[in-house]
């Protein structure tokens, strides 16, 4: 058992941000930003990520709950995913958030796990992980594209040298929603739009997010542009918990009588980021709901997708997704 | 259930006995009427205590010799710390890297949680903090301080009898090999605490996130609705 304890670490508990910017300023890179910690134990029980120091968030209260605002819904960073699959709020307005977060992992993790958390997760792809010097590890070499690479989870777009996905579930319902992220710094507040909070490979191949190491995401802002809307979450995974998406996909549809008269609608698992789906998008806007626009819908899906060895499944899978986005939602 | 009552006890007892002395060997202490398992379980909790867990835990590479010990940024950073325990509290020393799991199982001697995969992906370690079910292997103990913590220890009666789950679970022949049935039990527990009466759906929900390998499902599942009925 014991070769599954934990490196040892210095664990600081700051109980607010003042506190939290000035340990994260003094470890600089050696820093770790714990939220519910469900990913990162396993980055540390691994040791393949050895922090000097973990910065436990969990005290900082400010950046829990769930706050109704004049423009919509801000939600804490550190607010659990079971919070907010239960939240009335979020259930009333957003249940397609609601939906996504009771999708993620497991009962236990979504008691603990965060939606921070969620989005900020880093990539999911085993050789990464396994601590392989990859490019994304600062190496100069793909493990998982080559021609015996396991790359059946990986993805089928915007692959650079990298080609590993955005396995959040909630994420694409951020973009989907236009949620915007609030990111703070010991100096300053930025607001990023979810859709630019994510980057690919193709911007920086070590990270998955526009945050930086000294900032921190404190919450999420929801407006409520899309509130109340027809909504649509499927999550295709090989089982039903814990497991992350194979692909999954959010949309938000707003109908007048039987058209579809505005559509957001995103997906995770076939690229680094959370895929929003434009042309489909594009082409829905304006028609009717029936089987017939599901079906130009899902034929224009996965256009300009380059899939790897193992994953051309992904193709028809995501056309399947928004089809029965577009019919069934 | 009156040996589980009582080993509980006793463990409790040899630690803080040990916590007082710093006794570092409790062998050959052992009374005459302890059982073997009981005075293993003594030696490990004691032992685990006064040496602060250096031959339990080898691989943990605790630096704190080299000087670099948690250094408290803000506020105070303290090892020896007190966790409320089936509603009592216990002090223990605990590495800022240690999870929950290893701090019940190995310093405290509650090995009714079990270690299955250490991942957060089976369940078997699954305790209550506040009520809410959680993977022991994935909390590390320093954030579940001040927090009412509840292991399968903690649901005995005064007198050691069965927790009507408990017992609903062995009336339905819940477990077969019976590894993952303290986390089953747990979950639960957590769930009737905050849904009385479930529906087979919704308690399907909830233990969603705990591994059976025998694949006794629908057994824990009869054993929940029986309990539901019940508690």
């Amino acid at each position: 058992m014991s070769r599954d304890m934990m490196p040892h670490f210095e664990l600081i508990q700051p109980s607010d941000m003042d506190n939290a910017f000035e340990v994260l300023e003094r470890y600089g890179e050696g820093a770790w930003k714990l939220a519910g910690g469900q990913d990162s134990y396993d980055w540390f029980k691994d040791r393949v990520k050895r922090p000097q120091a973990v910065v436990d968030l969990n005290g900082i209260e400010e950046l829990k709950g769930i706050r109704e605002t004049p423009e919509g819904v801000e939600i804490g960073a550190l607010t659990t995913l079971a919070e907010i699959a239960e939240s009335d709020l979020i259930t009333g307005s957003f249940s397609l958030l609601a939906q996504a977060a009771s999708r993620v992992a497991s009962p236990q993790i979504r008691n603990v796990g965060t939606i921070g958390g969620n989005v900020c997760q880093d990539a999911r792809c085993w050789y990464y992980r396994a601590g392989m010097d990859c490019y994304r590890a600062g190496g100069n070499t793909c493990y998982a594209d080559t021609p015996e690479g396991m790359n059946r989870e990986h993805c089928i777009y915007g692959a650079d040298r990298c080609v590993a996905v955005s396995p959040s579930d909630t994420a694409p319902v951020l973009v989907a929603l236009d949620a915007s992220m609030v990111i703070r710094n010991s100096a300053r507040e930025r607001i990023v739009a979810a859709q630019d909070f994510f980057i690919g490979p193709d911007v920086n191949i070590e990270r998955m997010t526009v945050l930086e190491p000294g900032e921190i995401l404190t919450a999420i802002r929801i407006p409520s542009t899309w509130a109340g809307s027809t909504f649509y979450f499927e999550k295709v995974a090989d089982r039903n918990v814990w497991d992350f998406p194979l692909v999954n996909i959010a949309a938000a549809i707003k109908m007048s009588g039987n058209t579809i008269e505005d559509i957001r609608i995103a997906c995770a698992g076939v690229e680094c980021v959370p895929r929003r789906l434009t042309v489909v998008e594009d082409v829905v806007r304006g028609s009717s709901r029936d089987e017939e626009t599901a079906d130009l819908a899902a034929s224009s899906a996965a256009r300009g997708a380059i899939p790897l060895n193992f994953n051309h499944f992904k193709i028809p899978l995501l056309e399947n997704l928004v089809r029965r986005a577009i019919r069934d939602s | 259930m009156n040996e589980g009552n009582s080993m509980t006890d006793l463990t409790t007892m040899m630690v803080s006995e040990a916590m007082v002395s710093k006794q570092t060997s409790v062998c050959g202490l052992a009374p005459p009427n302890m059982s073997r398992r009981e005075f293993i379980k003594g030696v490990i909790a004691s032992g685990a205590v006064a040496s602060a867990g250096v031959f339990m835990l080898a691989g943990c590479s605790d630096n704190s010799s080299s000087g670099n010990v948690a250094v408290p940024a803000t506020g105070n950073f303290e090892r020896m710390i007190t966790l409320n325990i089936n509603g009592r509290d216990r002090v223990v020393d605990v590495l800022p890297n240690e999870t929950l799991a290893m701090t019940l199982r190995y310093k405290l001697g509650l090995t009714g949680t079990k270690l299955g995969c250490d991942r957060g992906e089976c369940g078997a370690c699954t305790i209550n903090i506040n009520d809410v079910q959680q993977y022991s292997c994935s909390t590390l103990t320093h954030t579940a301080r001040g927090r009412a913590i509840t292991t399968v220890e903690g649901l005995q009666g005064v007198n050691g009898e069965l927790h009507t789950i408990q017992q609903a679970f062995i009336d339905e022949l819940g477990p077969q090999c019976g590894f993952c049935t303290p986390g089953q039990i747990m979950s639960t527990v957590s769930l009737l605490k905050s849904n009385p009466d479930p529906t087979r759906e919704e308690a399907r929900m909830a233990l969603s996130g705990n591994l059976c390998r025998c694949g006794a499902y629908d057994h824990y599942l009869n054993s929940v609705m029986r309990a539901a009925g019940e508690v």
